[in-house]
């Protein structure tokens, strides 16, 4: 009998179990069984398709109105598919707001938190996983009660801590405290550091080398696919971050793009064609970065919940 | 015990300090200062500006005798929580059923499945807000094709809450593959061993699946509830920055809060209001917690 590649796949295991002498009975029951099964999968895939069309349309959809006139954005009924494909939304939308500006701005604020979250939080990590020390366990204990703690109830107080430094309308308050670590990102790290064999670590030390000269020539090495994790959970935080922003600056000159993207919102109000253009090239890193690095993505999940 | 090896410990103790000092001075820089200093300013009158009076439990007791705003608040953040919690709880463990099975193209459906969950920030929102638009957008469009005469969302306060419930709804990818993880790692055997009694698929999951998972179904009720109190963004955008749209219906706890600290920089009211919210949270994280051994399965060494 031929099978298709990817039926072989299915019945692999069905397969193996009869390719054995098995008794009659239970090979008809494996029949069944197998028949069943192959009902279930093509239900399940018809479910499964009809789901991605679902998960899908409103992104395309969002393409879709960044290409249509304003005409054609009104019009009732509105249309999957745009009449005509008016690429030079995307120009005009980009140059109707300072966007420039607003990446530029982007850009150096994200820069400086992944390059904080990373240091930072492996240096930490690499000490609750790697160095024992009396009262660790207690500091861990309030690194991960810091999780439970609603952001808001510390905003309020921070934004006066900063206010009186003279920070409020400069990018210390969205970059600085990411130097001190926080606690999603020390628990993933030491996960990590946790696989790391100790033998490796207690023999640097017996050549000599200090905490620091480990940490710096062994654990940021072999840490490397936990830091991509952290590195882009923090470059997505930081792209998307609204809160901060909105809060710490005033001069139009140091917007961010998702500040600028909420402007753009007030002074267009219903011309979608030109803020789905603008939300999409907004998105467009975000997306393109997903689809390269998913691994780390999907990496950063699964250790958070302290599994694989 | 030689006098080396104590000295040795010590050292190896300062070294852990300096290791994690950036986290101890950020603690208190950021995290325990700021509570203090909060919970101290919530029996105040403190404006940023020129006032900081003691004041008592004034804050306290007219937030929860007099303020009709503060409790629209509260409960509008409650009415999301209990229908944002269980709902995505309940999408992302039926999404990752169907993930978890062979068909063609599995590893296509779970990097779509997850992509919205990455997507997030303004572009999302002023995205839904057209989707949601009743005429032009998709939400109704598609509706329509079912014969189903599509509500006025975001502009119809009865309609308000759901329409960020659907948002959430559509990212759910991220609990997603938590549980994902989670159903791979329960042992083929205890299928098989179930076929062969003749259980059916449906029985199965309940009996089995279900409860291997609920380590995870904690976790994410847990965080998800924490998160679901604090939704703030969507709503200031949303309600059209920060009015609380439509009968305040979008005025959601953190942006009341929000209004109060930093429109009307009635600061130490919003400290009474951030401490307020941090008891609700923490109180429902200790019931969650003494609620976990009624239903929560730990498989042996698995803790």
């Amino acid at each position: 009998m031929a099978k298709t590649n990817e039926e072989t796949k299915f019945l692999d295991e069905e397969d193996k179990i009869e390719n054995r002498s098995v008794p009659n009975t239970k090979l008809r029951y494996l029949e069944h069984r197998g028949n069943r099964n192959n009902m279930w999968r093509i239900f399940n895939f018809v479910l499964l398709a009809a789901g991605s069309l679902l998960i899908l349309s409103p992104l395309w959809w969002m393409f879709a109105t960044s290409l249509k006139t304003m005409a054609e954005v009104m019009s009732y009924p509105p249309s999957f598919f745009p009449e005509s494909w008016e690429w030079t939304n995307y120009i005009r939308a980009w140059n109707a707001a300072p966007f420039t500006t607003y990446t530029i701005n982007t850009i150096t604020i994200t820069t400086f938190v992944v390059i904080g979250s990373v240091m930072a939080n492996s240096f930490i990590a690499y000490g609750f996983a790697k160095i024992p020390f009396r009262g660790k366990s207690i500091w861990f204990a309030i690194v991960l009660s810091t999780m439970m703690i609603p952001g808001f109830v510390t905003l309020i107080p921070q934004y006066i801590l900063f206010s009186n430094l003279g920070w409020v309308n400069t990018y210390y308050p969205l970059i600085v405290p990411h130097f001190f670590g926080s606690a999603f990102y020390i628990f993933l790290l030491r996960q990590f550091y946790m696989t790391i064999p100790t033998e490796l670590i207690e023999a640097a030390k017996m050549e000599g080398a200090s905490h620091f000269y480990i940490w710096w020539k062994i654990g940021l090495p072999l840490t490397k696919p936990a830091l991509a994790t952290v590195v882009i959970f923090s470059f997505n935080g930081a792209w998307n971050d609204f809160l901060g922003p909105l809060l710490y600056l005033n001069d139009e000159n140091l917007y961010t793009l998702q500040l600028g993207l909420a402007v753009f919102k007030g002074q267009l109000s219903t011309q979608w064609n030109y803020l789905m253009a603008g939300s999409l090239l907004v998105l467009l890193p975000v997306i393109l970065l997903f689809f390269f690095f998913q691994k780390y993505f999907i990496q950063g999940i699964n250790l958070s919940s302290g599994g694989k | 015990m030689g006098k080396r090896k104590l000295t040795m410990r010590r050292k190896e103790s300062i070294y852990g300090y300096i290791f994690i000092l950036p986290f101890i001075v950020g603690f208190f820089a950021f995290t325990a200062g700021p509570l203090l200093f909060s919970l101290a300013g919530s029996f105040t009158d403190y404006n940023i500006t020129s006032q900081m009076n003691f004041t008592g439990v004034e804050n306290y007791q007219s937030l929860i005798t007099e303020d009709g705003l503060f409790r629209t608040s509260l409960w509008n953040t409650i009415y999301y929580v209990a229908f944002s919690v269980p709902l995505t709880t309940i999408g992302a463990i039926f999404i990752s059923s169907l993930l978890n099975q062979q068909v063609p193209g599995i590893r296509y459906f779970r990097t779509l499945y997850y992509l919205p969950a990455v997507l997030s920030g303004v572009g999302v929102y002023l995205l839904w807000m057209q989707l949601l638009e009743p005429g032009t957008g998709m939400v109704n469009l598609v509706l329509g094709w079912v014969g189903i005469d599509g509500p006025n969302w975001l502009y119809d306060p009865d309609w308000t809450k759901p329409s960020l419930i659907l948002m959430k709804l559509w990212s759910v990818g991220g609990s997603m593959l938590l549980y994902l993880a989670s159903m791979q790692g329960v042992s083929k055997n205890l299928y098989e061993a179930a076929e062969i009694d003749g259980a059916s698929r449906l029985r199965q999951f309940f009996h089995i699946t279900i409860p291997m998972i609920t380590p995870v179904i904690f976790f994410d009720v847990v965080t998800s509830t924490i998160g679901g109190f604090q939704i703030f963004q969507e709503a200031y955008i949303m309600s059209g920055n920060g009015e609380g749209g439509p009968a305040n219906s979008l005025l959601f706890y953190n942006l009341y809060m929000w209004n109060q600290a930093f429109e009307n920089f009635n600061m130490g009211y919003a400290m009474a209001m951030s401490w307020i919210l941090f008891v609700i949270v923490f109180v429902l994280t200790i019931i969650n917690l003494k609620l976990a051994p009624r239903w929560v399965h730990y498989e042996g060494e698995e803790k």
